[in-house]
This record gives structure tokens, sequence and C-alpha cells, in this order.
């Protein structure tokens, strides 16, 4: 059977080959060709004559295959990180065909997530299309007798610069391949006055397919034979099964069966969550038949989660003496010293990721070996992990990245896939496990609720001389290891240790907190809550010495220097990143400042009654961003936004457009925390199951219009999926505070109204 | 039952209460049309049925009946309808799940009212979930399909 699927597939995918329009492909197959084209027999940049390393093939007939070794959930990791290799290759974009990698640690790190995808290809795109390059050049000056240093390429070319003779990549191709691969202190690089496509960018290498419904998402993998799954979860975290009937569900038409999966093995981790799977011949039956399961469950300890009493708790915690993270100075003599005193607290809610696409996964397991067809921003976690849940090697799980439909971080947690792979064997089908809605938003991995209190002391111009700075919430490593109350070095470096500011004496503690339910990244992670009270604190103290907002916040960041972070926090990360190459630049940080407030015409322009602008700036994976948020706030309290100024420096950037974008996108998914996201939980049940009780913006309440400035840098590329979304919450509140005096220090304003 | 998908005559005579969505989807094996959240909420679902947009997650297959439904598929069977090409003129997707369900709601705008203003749009598509955030994209296309149809 999977022989039959891997050969009809491949003929699929050689039938889109020779149509060179849209791929016209039989609903009765999986449509291969749109999302993984690689096999356990390889990929076609492995079959390809040339194939010097495992991102690149060339044909004889000019072909170049091109694997996308990340995953595509909407921000263009597939288009834009092989461009940079077809950039260095000068490769005819036009003759590339793309080929999404199945998980294998061959490819090196395939997690789309942190923001990292462009700026861990930059380098290892630009040298595996050097390599090429520069082995297609080789057989260039064999085939002509001349020197290689004579030859150079050009578009899909090699030219043989006295002669102008020219050769075309397939020609040469046959010659390259019987050549050594050259070592990688061989390798020269284009300078930037000769890149193609970096800082040009292309469009989504599947626009057309996403614009016709053709394109491959986890929800849409089928294979012959396949039955539908939905699961029954405990309600409450670590709950497990009582008791159930096995026998109601099947009086629904289309159900075939029920199977229990046991609970997890704590920790979670990305363990399934246990419960009972419905199994029948189409998910709406599945979904119809877990309402008649009945089950009684034994919810465990976390039953006596509830929000409102662990709010209370975080902003205790808050409010007392913590790990200290970073110091400068000596905050406590500082304050003791006086000034004026300004303190504040803040408290962001959970939220939930829900992506359009809920989770989803088709898994085929045969003779201790599994396939699987899934949405997932981890191939090799999903490799992992249906690994450990069958107990087979993960090399025995093949896994192929379809299109996801929205990722944000939920898709990198594969639990989803584990259920359908144990449901699987259990059956001896293939089994598609599809979640509802009301599962995605009720069994998260939620991003931590979160307070925070910050403490400032100001000299007679409004100079921070002491600055104290805590945060509270249950981290995300206590989804690997229970016991974890505090936040890492990564998770304390989003936005809190790494707070650039011109501050004498500074203190940032982070407070104990247990988890109650899974806890995992979410598109920007600690930032958001970090960013939102740095941010508006920032805002206070502003207003506090009566000063303009701007003019403050580049006080605040003081002169144009390097913060060496680590001096003082020496659990801090850099998201990686090495200081020499990523150091944290405060001109580049003021830089982003002026120019978001110059686009805005801050200060320049006169508001109506009930409008107002907000800033706020922030760093994240390595980028630099600030926002200029100009709201309207009726009687009602009710907020409109009808323009967002973004300006952003994330050094090189590679696709300009898909980079606005992103930008764009972040606003809007601002707007949904600002607005009306949360999570809550009561006895440890999830409160809220769909968009009518966990709303997330819509058109009418997202920003009109939003403009992303994009400052143009030679520094090395960071991040811009996740960036954008930082600063926007407390920018928004700083706007509300502008337009009618209302101070936010809790969101959603769902729950705090924006009414003065 | 007699169910006619984009042109074709086809009897059912499984569950009259299963939604149109998961006929559609896991039956026909038509999977342009996406599954969001089962509630009429988000929109993921749409497609026409006489040429009116509806959501197909809440709609029965028994209700259909005598009725022509059509879907992402079928809209572009011709070449590209003027809004998928707008779409991909203003480079509209990121993740592009909901996109589907986009492109038929705003079909379905345009022909009632060809010259949309913001406030039409706002009305006409905001049951229409988009997580990623491309709302701005979407109206800009609508605005530019509506000067290409006049």
């Amino acid at each position: 059977m999977s022989d039959n699927i891997l050969n009809v597939s491949r003929r699929g995918f050689l039938q889109g080959l020779v149509s060179t329009g849209a791929l016209v492909l039989s609903v009765r197959l999986i449509p291969e060709a749109l999302w993984a084209a690689e096999t356990t027999a390889g990929s076609h940049a492995d079959r390809a004559i040339l194939h010097p390393n495992v991102f690149v093939g060339i044909d004889t007939d000019g072909t170049v295959y091109l694997v996308a070794a990340r995953s595509e959930m909407g921000t263009s990791s597939r288009t834009s990180v092989p461009l940079i290799l077809a950039d260095e290759l000068d490769a005819d974009w036009k003759r590339v065909k793309l080929e999404q990698a199945i998980g294998d640690a061959r490819y090196g790190d395939q997690d789309t997530d942190g923001s990292h995808s462009v700026r861990d290809g930059f380098v290892t795109m630009r040298e595996a299309g050097a390599t090429a390059r520069l082995m297609l050049t080789q057989a260039a000056a064999q085939k002509w007798g001349v020197p290689a240093s004579e030859c150079e390429s050009d578009l899909h070319v090699i030219v043989h610069k006295p002669s102008k003779r020219k050769v075309g990549y397939g020609e040469l191709a046959s010659a390259a391949a019987k050549l050594p691969v050259p070592k990688k202190e061989e390798l020269t690089y284009k300078p930037k006055s000769a890149w193609r496509y970096i800082g040009k960018g292309a469009v989504s290498y599947d626009l057309a397919n996403l614009c016709t419904g053709k394109a491959g998402f986890g929800m849409d993998a089928r294979v012959d034979g396949m039955v539908y799954a939905s699961v029954e979860h405990p309600p409450v975290l670590g709950g497990k099964v009582k008791s159930y009937d096995e026998k109601a569900p099947l009086q629904v038409k289309g159900v075939k069966q029920t199977i229990p999966i046991k609970p997890f093995t704590p920790p979670h981790h990305f363990q399934p969550l246990g419960g009972i799977a419905v199994v029948a011949d189409n998910s709406w039956a599945a979904f119809q038949g877990r309402k008649k399961l009945n089950v009684a469950w034994d919810n465990g300890p976390n039953a006596s989660y509830n929000s409102d009493s662990y709010k209370k708790e975080l902003q205790e915690t808050a409010r007392k003496p913590g790990k200290v993270a970073r110091n400068i100075g000596d905050v406590d003599a500082a304050f003791a010293k006086g000034g004026k005193i300004v303190e504040a607290d803040y408290y962001i809610p959970h939220l939930a990721h829900a992506p359009m696409e809920p989770p989803v996964a088709l898994a085929d397991y045969r003779d201790g070996k599994v396939t699987v067809w899934t949405c997932t921003q981890s191939p090799q976690a999903v490799q992992e992990t249906l690994g450990d849940v069958l107990g087979i090697p993960k090399e025995n799980v093949t896994c192929h990245v379809t299109l996801l439909g929205g990722g944000f971080g939920r898709k990198s947690k594969p639990d989803y896939a584990a259920e359908a792979a144990i449901l699987s064997k259990a059956t001896g089908k293939p089994v598609k496990v599809v979640w509802s809605r009301e599962d995605d938003i009720k069994f998260g991995y939620y991003h931590a609720v979160a307070a925070m209190y910050m403490k400032a002391a100001l000299d007679e111009k409004g100079k921070p001389t002491a600055w104290l700075q805590r945060s509270v919430f249950p981290p995300i490593g206590s989804t690997f290891a229970l016991d974890t109350t505090y936040g890492d070095g990564g998770e304390l470096g989003q936005g809190w240790t790494d707070l650039p500011f011109d501050v004498p004496n500074h203190r940032v503690e982070n407070g104990s907190a247990v988890n109650h339910v899974r806890i995992g990244w979410f598109r920007s992670v600690a930032n958001i809550y970090h960013g939102f009270a740095a941010q508006s604190f920032a805002n206070e103290l502003a207003h506090a010495s009566g000063r303009d907002s701007v003019e403050y916040l580049l006080q605040l960041i003081g002169p144009a220097r390097i913060v060496d972070v680590k001096a003082t926090a020496p659990d801090y990360d850099n998201y990686g990143g090495a200081p020499t190459e990523y150091p944290l630049d405060t001109a580049r940080m003021r830089r982003v400042v002026e120019l978001a407030a110059e686009k805005s015409g801050w200060g320049k322009r006169k508001l109506g009654k009930g409008s107002g602008m907000g800033i706020a700036v922030h760093r994240s994976f390595l980028t630099y961003v600030a926002t200029v948020v100009e709201v309207e706030v009726d009687d009602q309290g009710e907020v409109k936004i009808p323009v967002v100024h973004t300006a952003v420096d994330a050094g090189i950037v590679v696709n300009p457009e898909a980079t606005r974008a992103q930008f764009e996108g972040a606003a809007v998914f601002g707007t949904s925390i600002v607005r009306s996201g949360a999570i809550t939980a009561k006895d440890g049940v999830i409160e809220q199951s769909n968009f009518n009780d966990y709303p997330v913006a819509r058109m009418n309440e997202a920003p009109y219009k939003t403009n992303v400035y994009i400052v143009d840098s030679d520094a090395p590329p960071a991040g811009v999926g996740e960036p954008g979304v930082p600063p926007f919450a407390p920018a928004v509140c700083n706007a509300i505070f502008a337009a009618n005096g209302k101070r936010i220090r809790e969101l959603p304003l769902s729950k705090n109204s924006a009414n003065g | 039952m007699q169910i006619k998908v984009n042109g074709v005559e086809r009897s059912y005579d499984g569950d009259p209460n299963l939604p149109l969505l998961w006929y559609l989807r896991d039956v026909l094996g038509l999977t342009g049309t996406k599954f969001g959240c089962g509630m009429a909420l988000c929109g993921a679902c749409t497609v026409h049925q006489d040429g009116k947009a509806i959501r197909s997650c809440v709609t029965t297959v028994s209700a259909t009946a005598g009725k022509e439904i059509t879907t992402i598929e079928a809209i572009s069977a011709g070449g590209l309808h003027v809004v998928q090409q707008k779409w991909i003129e203003y480079n509209v997707p990121q993740c592009g799940y909901c996109q589907s369900g986009q492109i038929m709601q705003a079909i379905s705008l345009l022909k009632e009212k060809p010259k949309p203003s913001d406030e039409d749009i706002d009305g006409g598509m905001s049951g229409n979930i988009c997580r990623c955030g491309t709302y701005q994209r979407i109206r800009a296309a609508i605005k530019a399909a509506a000067g290409e149809n006049a």
C-alpha cells in the first residue's frame, strides 16, 4: 500500500512537470506535487544529474530542483529561503521546481519557528548555491579549455568573459556532476550589487494554487482506504477516562468504532492528551459520535485551576522580590534616595493560536513504519514524537509536510500527528485525525498568562534614576519538566532582560508560577507580555514627566551604543545570535523610532476629539520595530484603528513584499490580542470554545491601513514573522491614553473598557 | 436525493443532516472548500448556492436539493475569475487557508454591490476571518476587481 501511494504520487509529480501550467490532479491522489515530492527514495534534487548537496539538483534539461526544508505557514519561508539559493546560483526562478522536504536530519534544523528561517538560510542556502555555481563554472571552463577564472555565471548560463561564449546549466549538468564537490573554503559569493532576488523578493511559489483551491493543506490530505477520526480529550490536563459508552456512538451513521488513547506519561511534552477516539467514514460523523460517548472523567489535580484566583496569585507574586535575571547598579539604594516614584501592574491572559486550519494529520502505519502527512512546523519533532509513542525508531517515521493553514507556534507541537499514528496502528488503516475548532481552542498549548510589576524613580527632569521590573508567568519549560516554574534565559531575554534603556540602576526579576495547562510558543512568545509592560510603562513615565512620548522614548533608549546585555544578564541568549553578528545596537532602535514618528506625522497633525496616537518600540528576534498607532475611541469605549505606521530594521531583507505582509498581518494579530483575546479556565476546564467566545479580529475591527517602512540595512538578516506583534498592543494602549486619558494595564479591552 | 455540484448532478443517499461542507470535502474530495469553525463563524467554508454565498458548514446536504452549488474549484473553470486575478495581483494570501472562502464571499458581494463602498466591504466580508490578517489586501483586491467590472 505504501509503495503504491508513493508510485502513484511520483507519477502525479512527473505529470505535473510535463504540463507547464497549473497542475491538474485527481482528487483520489494526495496532491503531493503541491507539497512533498520527496519520498523515502529521495528527492528530485537527489535524483537529478548534478546534486552537490541536499538542497539543490540540476537536470540536463536545465530544471533546477530546490528543496524547501522549512514549512510554509504564510510567512513565505518556503519561497524566500530557496530564493536565496537561486540567487547565489544565478538560477532563473522560472526554471526552479520547489520540493518540500520530508522530515530528515540531513536537512539540519527544520523547525519553522523563532523567525529564523531566512536568517539561517542566508548562510546555508548561499553556501549550497555557490557550490553548484562553482561546479558549473569549472565544467564550462573544462569544456572550453579555458581557465575557470575567465568564466562567470549569468542567468542560468556560464559565460566565457573574453569570448562571450555561453553555455546553459542543463548542458553543463552532466560534466559538472563528474567534478569533486568543492570545499567551503573554495567558495566565493556574489556581491550585493549582483543579487538578483535578495532584496527584490518573489511572490509565494504557491500563490496561484492558494487562490484557486488547489493548494494542499494538511486538512486536504487523502489516500485510498482512509478513515476519519475525532478525539474526545480529557477536559482537564492530565485527566483520565473512568468509563464511557463504546456502543452508543455506533448509532451515528458512518461511525465505525471507538478507540481509547491512553493518557500521556508526565511531563506531557508533545504526547497526545489521551481520551477516546471515534473513527468514522467522514469527519462530521466522527464529531457526532463523540457526543454519544458519555465519558466519565477523573480530572486529577489540575481541576483546581481557576483563572480568577490564579491571576491574583500571579499579581501577588509580582509584588514580591523574585529571582534576579539582570542587575545594573543598586536599585534599592537609588529608590531610597527618593525622586518621583511611579509604579504600575500589567496583565495579559492566556491566548490560543487559533490557526484557521485546526490541527489535523493523516497517518498510515504498516509493519513497524508510519507515513504521515501533516501541517507541521517541525517534521523532525513529528519523527521523534511518533517514534516515541509507537516505540519505533524515528527513522521509521516518514513525515510529509503539507502547507499549513496558519501555525503561529501551535503546529510546532505534533500531538495531533501522534494521535493519527496511534489510531492507524490500532485500526490497520490510514487514519486522518481532524480537530474541531472547539478542540483547537480547548486543548491548545497556550500562550502564558503573565503579570508584570514595574517601578521607577524619576529625577526632576523625568529621567529614571532607578528601574525595577518583575514578570511572573507559567514557563514553557513546564511542558518539558513539570517542576519548572521560572522562565529561562530565552523567555526572559524576550523584551525583558534585554531592555536597552539608559538607566543607571536597573534590576530585572522573575517570579515563580506553576503551570496547570499546556504552555507553548505563540507568535513572538514572551515578547508579547514583556513588550506590553515595558512600552506601556515607558509611556506612563513620559506622561508623569510631562514630556512628549517620542522624545521621552528616545531619551530612555539613550545615545547610540552597543549594549552588552550578557554582561549584566548572564543567561541572556540573544535568540542564538552571536553578539558580534547581532549586537544590540541602540542606534538602530533609535532610527526605527524616528522613522515611524516621522512617517506618522507625529506631533505635526491635529487630531480630532477622541483620537490619539501612541508609539512603542521593541527589538525581538534580532529585529528592531517601532509602531505608531492612531486610534479613534467613541463614547462607548469602542476603538477603531484608522492607520498604523510600522518601521522595521530586520537587517538584509530577502523578500520585502512578504515582509510587508508579515507586518500588516502582525497588526491584525495584535488587534486580536488587544481587543478580545482571552483564554480562561474554571475548575481546570477552558471556558472558551470557538470564534464566538474567543473572537479574533475581523475586517471591520482590524486596522484600516498599515504602512510598513523597511530600513535599508547591510546587517545580517533577522526575523520578520514575529517581531511586528510585540510593539502593537502597547502602541494601541498608549494611543488610547492619548485619546481619552484612560490607561490600559490589562488586556483584552473586552474585559477592561477603553472608555474614559 | 439529487444534488447539483459544479454543474454535475449527483445522487445522495447518506445522512440527510450531513453538512454540505463534509459532503464536498470527505465524500466528493472537493477540498478547496475549507473547514474552519463548523458554526458559520469564520466563512472558510463559503460556497455559492444559486450564485449566492452560503456557509456550507451549517447547510445540510438535504437543504441543497434542487439548488445549484458552486465551489472554488468551478469558479475558475473558464479561466481565472477577475476576483482571483486581483487576489494574485495584490498578493493577498499569506497561509491562504481562508482564501477560498474569502474569494467566494467577495464574488458574491460584487454581484450584489458592483461598486462596493468601504462600509459595503466591511458588511460583506466581516463574516470571513483571516487569522494571518490579510484584510487590507482583500479590501484593495475587491476594489480593484470592482474597477475591472466597470
